[in-house]
This record gives C-alpha cells, structure tokens and sequence, in this order.
C-alpha cells in the first residue's frame, strides 16, 4: 500500500500507471455514458408533470455532483502538495481546475435550459443554483490565481492554499445561502430510505453519475499525462516513449 | 534607541510592535485612511442616483446597498496590505523572525482593520441616513459591520497574500477574494434586514461572532502560508 503511493510521486511510473489506467477507464466510461444516456433519454419514461424535459437531468444532475466532488479531489491533492510536497499531486490539482469549472459550468446551463419550460424563466436565485453559481466562482478564482502566477511551482503552492481556505467556506457557503433564501424543491436522491424518483427514472440516473465520475477521473488523468510529458520533455523516458530514442 | 535582540522578543512583544508600526505607518499617511470612506460616500451617492430618489424604495434597499458598498470598500482596501512590506523587503525580514509569521502578519491585519474596517464601521451610521434606512436599524448595522470587516480584512488578507507578488494583482484579488466573501455579505445585510423590519438581528449577529472567531483562528495560518509562498515567486 504504502509502497504504491510512494511510486505514484514517480513521473515515471505514474506516467506508466496512468497510461494503463486509461486503457481501461476510456471504453469502459463510453460505454457507461452510452447505456446511460440511451438508457435515460429514450428508455425511460417521461415525467407526469414534467414530459421530456425532465431529462436534462440525466446530465445536470451528474455534472453538478462531480463538480462539487471535483473541489474536494483539487483540495485534497492541495493539501497532499502542501504537506508532503509531493509534486505529482500538484499537477492533479492543476489538472482538476478546469475540469471542475466546466462542470460547474455545465451544471449550471443545462440548470437554466430545464428552468425556462418548467419556471418559466432561465434564472432565479434559489439557494442551490446561487451556491452552484459561487462554486463556479471559486473554481475560477483557482484557475486564474495559477495563470497569473510566473513561477509554476510557486503557482501551485499558492492555488493549494486558495483551495483549502475555499474548502473551509464552502460548507459555510452552502448553509448561509440555504437560510438566506430556499425555493427549491428538496433533494430527491435519498441513499438512506425511500427515494423520491421512481426506479426506472433512478437506475440511469445513478449510470450517468457514474460515468461522469470514471469521465472526470479520465480527463483529470489525461490532463496530468500532457503535463507530464511536456514538463520533462528533456528527460529519456519521454523520449522513449515518443521513440526519439 | 537601543534595539533589543529580536531573538529574546517575546511573542506578544513581537505582536505588539508589528501592530505599532503599521499602525504608525497608517497615521503617517491619512490619505490611506480617509480615501476608503470617500469611495464608501461616493458609491452610496450613486445608488440614488442610479435608482432613483424614491425614497421608499431606497431605504427598503439600504441594509443591501450599505452592505454591498462596505464590502467592495474592504475590497479595494485589502490589495495594500502586504504590498509595502513586499517592495521594501520587510516581509522577507518577517519570514526570517524568530516568532511565527501567522501572529506577526496577525498583527498587521489587526491594526490594517483598525485604520479600515473599524473606521468605516464608526461612520457608517451616517451614510445609513443618505439611503433612509430606519433609525432603529442603525446600531445593528454598526454591530454587523464592525464584525463582518474584521472577517472581510482577515479574508482579504489571505488573498493579498496570495496576490501580492503579482503586478497588476488588484483585480485578481477580487475575482478570489468575492465568493468567500459571500456569507458575511448574506449575514449581515440579513441582520440589518431583521432590525429595520423590527424581527430578530441577534442570530445573524451570532452567526457574524462566530465567522469573526473563525477567521481570527484559520486565516493568520493561511497568511502565513501564502506570504512564505509570495516570496517564492517574487
């Protein structure tokens, strides 16, 4: 166990893990996002309320939970980078920046594009799609703090540390803005008792967060595997594997 | 003056001349402590002028206007903190004292709040009235922006840390520093809502005291952290 983290903080060796990893992860989250989506766009049944347009959630949904997740993975690897000053975790943090951000960005416009048949307007300021909408914020403060920065190393440390303070507020955020103002429906997805959302509804759904996760993982993976090779272009294992040599 | 040996400096004595000395420097230049309040008078002036003179509408809007007003005053405000300290190379003396930088930095947010948010907290009572916001809403606004600056000066502080070795840092400061300003923002405007409508102001006050204690606990960490990072860069 402990041997393999030691050998993730290896470029070398993660870049290997990681290209392994891809090889799997790829056809298998195409092949979920596949099922899911055909599975949640045309095999399901349309809502009662709601006709078809309810299955915008089929992405809305999976994109706005990975995103939040996705703040905490960028945290955590801040964190790891702060510690123990280990260079690969870094990198994933800048990988997952803008990842994040996009989801969140997804999330949010897939949001407004449900809101106009069902509300009857593109935006109001309920408390989920404004705590959405400062994530999104938070996310891009990170990703312009790292390009402003000259020093790249000094730009990671810097965007660690901006991920931690925001990982301490985001809990504060959520709640402050749930009291300030709530007309949302309440959460439908329940893991303990009986969930609102009819199975049929639930089994794609849940496919889809699936596969946005393996998604995430694998864009994050290969944004490092880039990074990678361009950092240590010089260096003989790159070369190799680029048969240079 | 003979200038004791930093190494045998306690640490409150550490803290307490830190704080002395930006407090000084404050002093000497009062442009530094009367331009805040200018623009705090400036942007409120404009509200009226943009909304218009209704002055039902206006006072119903005031706790927002004050409060949003107050926060980008903060804002502008917090980019100077460390700037000095940076060009003058004080702040790579600071990483080399004995004592912990987070208490020192700690020390010059207390007295930057002192000159900043505490001044503007005093007055603000007086602009309320240019909005028309009720009379018995006023000290609550006082309370709620005396704490809510001191959490929006040491929030600010940590994102001048980060910023301040990169030039033309000031609008990236707000574009990192604006959403974790969020809950103070929604807490105390809510509280001076709550007392000019004669509800309950207390909870949110309490909810401000403990952001407040929070920040004075997390944020000298943070600071310190990014100020040793700063140096990095620069």
């Amino acid at each position: 166990m402990w041997s393999f983290i030691h050998k993730l903080g290896s470029p070398p060796w993660f870049f290997r893990f990681s290209g392994n990893v891809v090889k799997w992860l790829l056809p298998v989250t195409i092949a979920v996002l596949f099922v899911g989506a055909f599975w949640g766009l045309l095999v399901a049944p349309p809502d009662y309320r709601q006709g078809n347009s309810y299955r915008i959630i089929y992405i809305h949904v999976p994109a706005a939970v990975v995103s939040l997740a996705g703040y905490y993975v960028m945290a955590l690897a801040g964190a790891i980078s702060l510690i123990w000053r280990i260079k690969m975790a870094d990198i994933a943090m800048k990988a997952a920046a803008p990842v994040g951000a996009v989801l969140t960005g997804i999330a949010l416009v897939t949001g407004a594009i449900w809101g106009k048949p069902t509300w009857g307007t593109w935006w109001v300021w309920d408390a989920r799609i404004t705590s959405m909408l400062i994530l999104f914020f938070l996310y891009l403060g990170v990703v312009a703090l790292f390009e402003a920065y000259e020093n790249k190393a000094a730009a990671a440390k810097a965007c660690a540390v901006l991920s931690l303070v925001g990982t301490v507020n985001i809990p504060i955020i959520y709640k402050s803005v749930d009291w300030w103002y709530s007309l949302h429906q309440p959460a439908s997805i329940k893991f303990t008792g009986e969930s609102a959302i009819d199975a049929s509804m639930l089994y794609p759904l849940l496919l889809m967060i699936t596969a946005f996760y393996g998604l995430f993982a694998l864009v994050v993976m290969m944004n490092m595997r880039a990074d990678l090779v361009w950092h240590h272009r010089q260096s003989s294992w790159v070369r190799q594997w680029a048969g240079f040599e | 003056m003979s200038v004791p040996d930093s190494d045998s400096l306690s640490l409150g004595a550490a803290f307490y001349r830190q704080f002395l000395r930006h407090g000084k420097a404050l002093i000497s230049s009062p442009a530094d402590l009367v331009n805040p309040l200018l623009f705090f008078f400036m942007v409120i002036t404009l509200f009226p002028l943009g909304l218009g003179p209704d002055p039902e509408r206006l006072s119903q809007m005031a706790p927002g206007i004050l409060w949003v007003v107050a926060l980008l005053a903060s804002l502008m405000v917090s980019g100077k903190l460390f700037a000095s300290d940076f060009e003058d190379g004080s702040l790579e003396q600071l990483c080399l004292a004995p004592q912990p930088l987070a208490i020192l930095a700690l020390a010059e947010v207390l007295a930057h709040w002192l000159g900043t948010g505490f001044l503007l907290s005093m007055v603000s009572p007086l602009f309320a009235v240019l909005v028309g916001l009720p009379t018995q809403a006023l000290p609550v606004l006082f309370m709620s922006l005396l704490l809510g600056s001191l959490c929006l000066t040491l929030i600010g502080a940590v994102g001048s840390a980060l910023t301040v070795s990169i030039r033309r840092g000031g609008v990236l400061l707000s574009v990192i520093i604006i959403p974790l300003h969020v809950p103070v923002l929604l807490f105390g405007s809510t509280a001076v809502v709550e007392a000019a409508r004669d509800g309950n102001p207390v909870s949110w006050l309490a909810l401000l005291a403990a952001l407040v204690l929070m920040s004075l606990a997390l944020a000298p960490l943070a600071i310190g952290a990014a100020l040793r990072i700063s140096l990095d860069n620069g």
